[in-house]
């Protein structure tokens, strides 16, 4: 009792250093890599449906739609690579709903760790995640009868514009996983906003083949600049306008829900 | 001495309901105290404005002289939480769940590895510290959360109903184990439902009922507060209650109550062994089958029951697996 009556009073106030948060970052990412692991038939679920689109569009609907000046098979791969990493990113709704859920927040918030680490850490262990899915999607387009035509570092940019794209979307889903705090709805709320975005785009057919009405929508959404600039980096051809209009995007879209994410977060309640 | 924890005019309130209304208590350096109450009594609530967790509608909170909401940081890094939903991740080892709570008190490496080792030996799961959690039994997962609360080593030990749901065996260790720190000089706060184990650990008890402090004092002071014995008259047949009541009414040094779901008569005395023989007496010529006639000390329910008008124990039937149930 003295011991603590001596240790109380000298307790220091704490302070949190860049270096701490960083470590504690690396932590978080840390655990949720080791989920992810142990559970890789989550990681194979979510490749699921990508590939079923892509044999839906590749082997039945191809021969049906015709794209002027690329191979249909060249034009459909490129957009699977994006749907699979938007899918794979609505785990990251799932996994922080159930964190809420089974109280690992409150254990995080009653700790001295950085804020921001909770869903840092979630964001770039996903980011590890999503990597594997796309490997297997690529190896799978390749199965398929996908060529890259251009040269390595711009394929490797093209794919990397991929992870990107994806990674902004996790911080998306993250708001909404914590917005919403229920695996089952998260999972939900996060598959219908993926889908509009990705139908009403260039990802399946040209955008000059959609209603009228849709047009001006679907030319100057995300998914559309994106797939269109990760289609250029495969091929070859003018890049610089959807490339730095996507870079935009994500770069805007992880500050926008970044900052929604941190506040949800710091209310965070089950 | 020192207070821990001062807790002044505390308010919370959800929607239309109050959690928290106006609550103000200390602790004390190295003391136990136990919030007592029912589900709904704000509990819960109290543990979470301390944590940090839930930020109170009014009032103030202070955590080592230190502020909840000024200096949320550093009272993090003194506090340790344990919750009655054991938050410790399944897929995760023992020994990793622990580790990375050290990293996330920003302890270095070499003493969190040290601790981590230390608090699985402490608490019995030495041997199944490289198993995920999943495999774990409930009471190895509730161990698991107090060693995880333990790893800063943290002079302040928050528990949220640490024992609810847990065999008696289990719970006489985690009580071991909860006195054993208190003997190292933790100061210690926890929420309870059960009488027993606020009286075996607690050196003060404060009486939550709907959101404000019903009574405080040790266990002896809340018996005191009832003044005496109570009589305890079990009936054989349920419809003679109500005629046994009457009877034995007038004896009393306040109004009986009567539990119909046990046939029973409670009935505070001041002078047990007088009143003992003439209800005997009366009931038998009345000719009223008993099946238990007595004097005893009141337990902390019948404190519970004399202050609120209601029974602590009646609402808990509450599994602790219903998740997302927050009082």
């Amino acid at each position: 009792m003295t011991d603590l009556a001596i240790r109380l009073p000298t307790i220091r106030v704490a302070r949190l250093s860049p270096r701490l948060a960083v470590r504690d970052i690396g932590g978080v990412t840390k655990r949720n890599l080791r989920r992810i692991v142990r559970t890789p038939q989550l990681v194979f679920m979510s490749i699921v449906q990508p590939t079923l689109i892509l044999l839906l569009f590749r082997y039945v609907l191809s021969g049906a739609i015709h794209v002027p000046g690329i191979a249909y098979v060249d034009y459909i791969v490129p957009a699977i690579f994006l749907e699979a990493v938007l899918l794979g990113g609505m785990t990251t709704a799932l996994a922080l709903a159930q964190d809420l859920q089974a109280g690992m927040i409150d254990r995080f918030r009653s700790l001295p760790m950085a804020r921001s680490a909770v869903l840092a850490g979630r964001t770039f262990a996903d980011i590890c995640r999503n990597a594997l899915a796309l490997a297997f999607v690529v190896m799978l387009g390749l199965l398929v009868g996908f060529r890259f035509h251009n040269s390595v570092l711009a394929c490797l940019a093209g794919l990397g514009l991929v992870l990107l794209f994806g990674y902004a979307f996790t911080w998306v889903y993250a708001a909404v996983g914590l917005a919403v705090k229920d695996p089952q709805t998260a999972q939900m709320a996060a598959i219908l906003p993926m889908f509009i975005l990705f139908f009403a785009s260039s990802a399946l057919v040209p955008v000059a083949t959609l209603p009228g009405w849709l047009q001006p929508f679907a030319a100057n959404q995300p998914v559309t600049v994106t797939v269109n600039a990760v289609r250029a980096l495969f091929e070859g051809g003018p890049v610089l306008h959807d490339l730095w209009q996507s870079v935009a995007w994500s770069v805007a879209i992880v500050v926008v829900f970044l900052v929604i994410s941190l506040n949800l977060y710091r209310k965070a309640t089950a | 001495m020192t207070a821990a924890i001062e807790v002044d005019e505390v308010s919370k309130r959800f929607g239309a309901t109050v959690a928290l209304d106006a609550v103000s208590f200390t602790v004390d350096v190295g003391t136990v105290l136990a919030l007592l109450g029912p589900n709904g009594a704000g509990k819960t609530t109290l543990v979470r404005v301390l944590t940090t967790l839930l930020v109170p509608d009014s009032g103030h909170a202070r955590v080592g002289g230190f502020d909840v909401q000024k200096d949320a940081r550093t009272i993090r890094s003194m506090i340790g939480l344990a919750g009655q939903y054991a938050t410790v991740d399944e897929l995760l080892t023992g020994r990793e769940n622990l580790e990375l709570v050290g990293l996330l008190y920003h302890l270095d490496k070499e003493l969190y590895r040290t601790r981590a080792q230390e608090a699985l030996e402490r608490m019995s799961l030495a041997s199944a510290g490289d198993q995920q959690v999943k495999t774990y039994s409930g009471g190895m997962r509730r161990r698991l959360d107090l060693a995880a609360s333990l790893i800063g080593q943290p002079p302040v030990l928050l528990l949220d109903e640490p024992t609810t749901g847990l065999d008696p065996r289990t719970r006489n260790d985690l009580w071991g184990f909860i006195e054993e720190l208190v003997a190292e000089g933790t100061t210690v706060l926890l929420t309870t439902q059960y009488m027993e184990e606020a009286e075996h650990l607690a050196d003060t008890i404060i009486v939550l009922d709907a959101g404000h402090i019903a009574a405080s004092g040790t266990s002896d002071q809340l018996k005191d507060q009832l003044g005496g014995n109570v009589l305890e008259v079990r009936v054989t047949d349920r419809d003679d209650l109500d005629r046994a009541v009457s009877m034995i009414a007038d004896l009393g040094s306040a109004s009986p109550r009567t539990n119909p779901d046990l046939n029973q008569v409670l009935l505070p005395v001041t002078d047990g062994a007088r009143v003992l023989i003439a209800a005997g007496r009366a009931l038998d010529d009345e000719g009223i089958a008993l099946d238990d006639l007595g004097i005893r000390r009141p337990s902390l329910d019948d404190v519970f029951l004399a202050i609120t008008g209601h029974s602590a124990s009646s609402s808990d039937t509450n599994p602790p697996s219903t998740g997302s149930t927050h009082d």
